[in-house]
C-alpha cells in the first residue's frame, strides 16, 4: 500500500509539471464551458428544464476522459518504456501492475478534479442544474473513465515510443472530440453523424454521463458497449503489455 | 551458500542465434566480480538473466541463493541493479526518486541519508533530466543501494561519463564492497576492470573464454611489457634481440617497440645507452588486461558504444 501510495503521489506531481497534460485535462474543458456557456447561455431548450450548458457538461467531463486515457497515459507509458524507466522499474520488487495502479488513479483523480472545476464554474457562472443523482453521475464518470483507461493502459503498454503514441493518441482523441457529442451536442448532428457517432466509444460516455445527469436513467446500449470495451481493452492490455 | 552468483551452463538464444552459450561461473560473497567483452559478447543478457528480467533457455541460475524465476520479488528484494539503458522519469526530482525507491522495499535505508553519502545532497531539489551524466550515475547507484543489498549488479555503469565522472565512479564502488556488498561489474573499459574487479570473466561471442584474477590473467595470457622509444635511422635494433628480457622487437615510422619481461626496461636502456642512443622519449608500459583482451578477443573492445 504505501508503494501504491508513493508511487500515485510521486506520478500525481509529475503530471502536474507537464503543462499539456494539465492544459487538456483541466483548463480546455472549462474554456469550452466559458466559450460556449457565454454564446449560447444557460436558458431551458423548448419544453425541457435542461438549458444548453446542463447538457454540455457530461461532454466536457467526457473530453477529460478521452485526453487523458487516449493521449496523456499513452504518451507516458510509452515514454517510459522508450526511455528504460519501465526497465528500471522491473528491476525493484515492484509488482508488475502498480505503474499502471497509479497512472490510473491519477487519471481518475485528475478527471475528478477537473470534473468539480466545470461543475463549479458552471454553477456560479451558468446556473448549471445539478444531477437530481450525484452519486449515479460519478459511478458513470468513473466507469467511462476507467474503461477509456484500460484503452489507454492497451496503447500505452503496445505503442513503442512517445512519438506513436501521439500519433495514434491524437488520431484517436480529436475524430471523437467533434463526433461523439463531447465538444458539441448531437442534437445539432444530421441524422448520419449521429449514427456514424455511434461507432465511437466517447459517444458512449457522453450518453451515460448525460442521461444519468438528466434524469432519464441509465442507457443500457452505453452501458454495454463501455463494459465491452473495459474487457476487451484490459484483457489486450493484460496480455500484450511490453516492458521494453 | 556461499556464492553470491551462480551460473550452470546457462544458454540464450535470440531468433535462433545464441546470445550466451553454455555459460557456467561462480561469483563469491564479498568480491568485486567483472564481466568483460567486446559488444555483443552477451554480458548483458547474462545479467538479465541473473536478475530475473528474461528466462534462461537452458541452465540454472542461482542469485543468493535464489531462483530469479520462480523467486524474482524475494530476490530483487535483496538485490540492487542498474541496468544499461535504464533512466528515470525527466522532471522527477532526486528527493523524489529516492523517497519512490525506498517505498518499494520493506526494508529501505534513510533516502535522504544516502543521498548525502553519495554527494546529492545539493541536487536533492534538482530534476532527474537536468542532472549532469556523473549526477545521473550517482543516484543510480544510490537508488541500488537504497534496500542495503546484498549484491548489486552495475551494468556499464561508467559508459558515457568524463574520466573525472569515472574515476569518481569507481571509488563508489569500491565503498560498497567495504560494506561487504558483492558487485557484479559489466564493463568495457579494461582499466576499469582491472583496477576494481577481485576478478573477470571474460565473454566473446556469448562463451567464457577466461576468468581469473586480473593479475593471473595477465601472466597466463599476456605477459609481456613493452618499451617504445624514437631511434636513429641507423639504429640497429636487432641487436636488441640478444638480451635475454627481450622476446620481440617491432618497428614502424621509426618508433621501436621492445615487447618482454624481467629487468626489460633496465636492460633495454642499458643497451641504448651503451650504444650511444638516448632517446628522449623512452617509455616503459607494464602489461594490462587490454593485452589480455587483445591477445583472447582478437581485437580491442569497441569504445564507440
Amino acid at each position: 500500500m504505501r508503494a501504491l501510495w508513493t508511487m500515485t503521489w510521486t506520478e500525481a506531481k509529475l503530471f502536474m509539471r507537464e503543462p499539456a497534460a494539465v492544459f487538456f485535462t483541466l483548463a480546455f474543458p472549462l474554456l469550452l464551458l466559458l466559450v460556449f456557456g457565454m454564446i449560447f447561455g444557460n436558458a431551458p431548450l423548448g419544453d425541457s428544464a435542461f438549458g444548453s450548458v446542463d447538457r454540455s457538461v457530461p461532454g466536457y467531463i467526457a473530453i477529460m476522459i478521452g485526453a487523458l486515457s487516449l493521449i496523456g497515459v499513452p504518451i507516458t507509458l510509452a515514454t517510459y518504456r522508450e526511455k528504460g524507466v519501465l526497465r528500471r522499474f522491473r528491476v525493484t520488487p515492484m509488482p508488475t501492475g502498480l505503474v499502471l495502479a497509479a497512472h490510473g488513479l491519477v487519471a481518475l483523480v485528475m478527471v475528478l478534479i477537473g470534473t468539480g472545476l466545470v461543475v463549479g464554474t458552471g454553477v456560479v457562472l451558468f446556473d448549471l442544474r445539478l444531477p437530481a443523482s450525484p452519486v449515479g453521475v460519478l459511478a458513470a464518470t468513473v466507469l467511462g473513465c476507467v474503461s477509456f483507461l484500460a484503452v489507454g493502459f492497451l496503447l500505452g503498454g503496445t505503442l513503442p515510443t512517445a512519438r506513436t503514441a501521439q500519433a495514434v493518441g491524437m488520431a484517436l482523441f480529436f475524430p471523437m472530440l467533434f463526433l461523439s457529442g463531447a465538444a458539441l451536442p448531437r442534437l445539432l448532428f444530421p441524422d448520419l453523424l449521429r449514427q456514424i457517432s455511434l461507432f465511437f466509444p466517447l459517444t458512449h460516455v457522453v450518453t451515460l454521463i448525460q442521461n444519468v445527469w438528466m434524469g432519464t436513467g441509465w442507457n443500457m446500449v452505453a452501458l454495454g458497449v463501455l463494459a465491452a470495451l473495459l474487457l476487451t481493452s484490459a484483457t489486450g492490455a493484460i496480455a500484450l503489455f511490453r516492458w521494453t | 551458500m556461499d556464492s553470491a552468483l551462480h551460473i550452470d551452463h546457462l544458454t540464450k538464444s535470440y531468433g535462433g542465434t545464441p546470445a550466451v552459450d553454455g555459460l557456467s561461473l561462480d561469483v563469491k560473497r564479498g568480491e568485486i566480480f567483472g564481466l568483460i567483452g567486446p559488444n555483443g559478447a552477451g554480458k548483458t543478457t547474462t545479467v538479465e538473466c541473473a536478475v530475473g528480467l528474461r528466462a534462461p533457455d537452458v541452465g540454472t541460475i542461482r542469485m543468493l541463493g535464489l531462483d530469479p524465476q520462480a523467486q524474482g520479488r524475494r530476490l530483487r528484494q535483496r538485490i540492487g541493479v542498474q541496468l544499461q539503458d535504464a533512466a528515470l522519469p525527466a522532471r522527477l526530482t532526486v528527493r523524489e526518486a529516492a523517497a519512490l525507491f525506498a517505498a518499494l522495499y520493506d526494508n529501505p535505508a534513510d533516502p535522504e541519508r544516502l543521498l548525502a553519502t553519495w554527494g546529492l545532497a545539493d541536487q536533492r531539489d534538482t530534476a532527474f533530466a537536468d542532472l549532469s551524466g556523473g549526477q545521473q550515475q550517482r543516484l543510480f547507484i544510490t537508488l541500488a543501494l537504497i534496500n542495503t543489498p546484498d549484491l548489486v549488479v552495475l551494468d556499464e555503469i561508467s559508459t558515457g561519463l568524463d574520466p573525472e565522472a569515472r574515476r569518481a565512479t569507481r571509488d563508489l564502488i569500491r565503498s560498497i564492497r567495504e560494506r561487504g556488498t558483492s558487485v557484479v561489474l559489466v564493463t568495457h573499459f579494461m582499466d576499469e576492470a582491472e583496477a576494481l574487479c577481485d576478478r573477470v570473466a571474460m565473454l566473446v561471442d556469448g562463451r567464457l573464454i577466461a576468468l581469473d584474477t586480473p593479475a593471473r590473467l595477465i601472466e597466463t595470457h599476456a605477459p609481456a611489457a613493452r618499451v617504445q622509444f624514437t631511434a636513429p635511422p641507423d639504429f640497429e635494433a636487432g641487436t636488441l634481440d640478444a638480451l635475454e628480457a627481450v622476446t620481440r622487437i617491432e618497428r614502424s615510422n621509426g618508433r621501436i617497440t621492445a615487447y618482454g619481461r624481467g629487468p626489460l626496461l633496465a636492460r633495454v636502456a642499458q643497451h641504448l645507452d651503451a650504444h650511444g642512443v638516448t632517446p628522449p622519449d623512452l617509455t616503459h608500459r607494464p602489461p594490462t588486461l587490454d593485452d589480455v583482451f587483445s591477445a583472447l578477443a582478437g581485437s580491442g573492445p569497441d569504445d564507440a558504444a
